[in-house]
């Protein structure tokens, strides 16, 4: 049936050794939550501090790429064992969205 | 089997959201709708671009005179903070402890909350200084890209809310579990897409 699934019997390492390795993880998830408020302030600082617009902008458009990368492959986890064809979907979609973008934005004027 | 067979720390299986057929599906057609709406999301992004301080003739708003960065920078902070909310939320839901599942869940949805406030608070502001939704070609184009942003975070507040209540006496089980997974990875986009909106739309559109 569609929601069946094997019945799990662990033994007490086993179960502490899983309980350890998720609890390791999650700290891991707190440094990559550390690194993406610290790319958002360094975002809204350098805008802040007025430097040349050229040097910002790459800057900024980089800073949001990482942090993407980080929320895709940690928070949602892009980065565990059977993630290929989602991984497939999301970077299908980014190469069309990115497609769409240059598109809008070299050939549409007022 | 029994959808609402009784499982215990020791026997939650390591993968819940993806141990049965169902969650296996649920997962798999769930990414393939992240990947479309990155490019939903990318037509709005395009268009926005291409119009930006773009309206009639003698139009007196533009990005660098209407956008202030210190509500956008809490909306960021409050919207980031709410992902990893939902992150232990979801640590707990691996764990099978369903009682901080829901305490984390919880958080998320006050910080949603938060964060839709401050977002309705911007949108009454801009229209009373007359930046409407038919002011310009910008301001349709930003008000239909952030507005699409936050009709997503109203259905990703309702779904929270719905599993929240529906299930609340059952626990967790089988049925649900790929459920509150997924209502979590949908909170994430939520954030990526913020993302680009705080940096595309408010910092590019501060410095002109």
């Amino acid at each position: 049936m569609a929601h069946d699934t094997h019945d799990i019997h662990r033994s007490r390492a086993e179960f502490e050794f899983i309980k350890k390795k998720r609890a390791a993880e999650m700290r891991g998830q707190l440094t990559s939550f550390a690194m993406m408020i610290f790319l958002t302030l360094i975002a809204f600082t350098l805008v802040a501090a007025d430097f040349s617009t050229y040097l910002i902008v790459p800057i900024i458009l980089l800073l949001a790429a990482i942090q993407v990368v980080l929320q895709l492959y940690h928070f949602m986890h892009m980065s565990n064992k059977g993630h290929g064809m989602m991984a497939f979907f999301m970077f299908s979609g980014m190469f069309v969205a990115f497609m769409t973008i240059i598109a809008m934005v070299t050939i549409v004027w007022w | 089997m029994d959808l609402n067979k009784r499982y215990t720390p020791q026997t939650w299986p390591d993968h819940p959201e993806t141990a049965t057929l169902e969650g296996k599906n649920k997962f798999v057609g769930f990414w393939l709708l992240l990947a479309a709406e990155t490019v939903t999301f990318a037509s709005l992004f395009a268009t926005y671009l291409a119009l930006k301080d773009k309206g009639p003739s003698g139009m007196e708003f533009s990005a660098a005179g209407l956008f202030e960065l210190p509500l956008v920078f809490a909306m960021t902070m409050i919207l980031l903070t709410s992902s990893l909310t939902s992150v232990y939320a979801i640590y707990h839901m691996k764990n099978h402890n369903f009682k901080a599942m829901q305490a984390w869940l919880g958080i998320t949805v006050l910080l949603g909350l938060a964060f839709l406030g401050l977002e309705i608070y911007e949108f009454n502001h801009y229209v009373h200084l007359g930046f409407g939704y038919t002011n310009s070609a910008f301001s349709s184009a930003f008000y239909t890209l952030v507005g699409t942003h936050g009709a997503h975070v109203v259905f990703g507040l309702s779904w929270f809310i719905a599993l929240m209540i529906r299930n609340a006496k059952r626990g967790l089980n089988m049925y649900n579990a790929p459920k509150f997974y997924l209502a979590a990875l949908y909170w994430h986009f939520i954030d990526v897409v913020w993302v680009f909106i705080f940096t595309v739309v408010y910092l590019m559109g501060v410095i002109g």
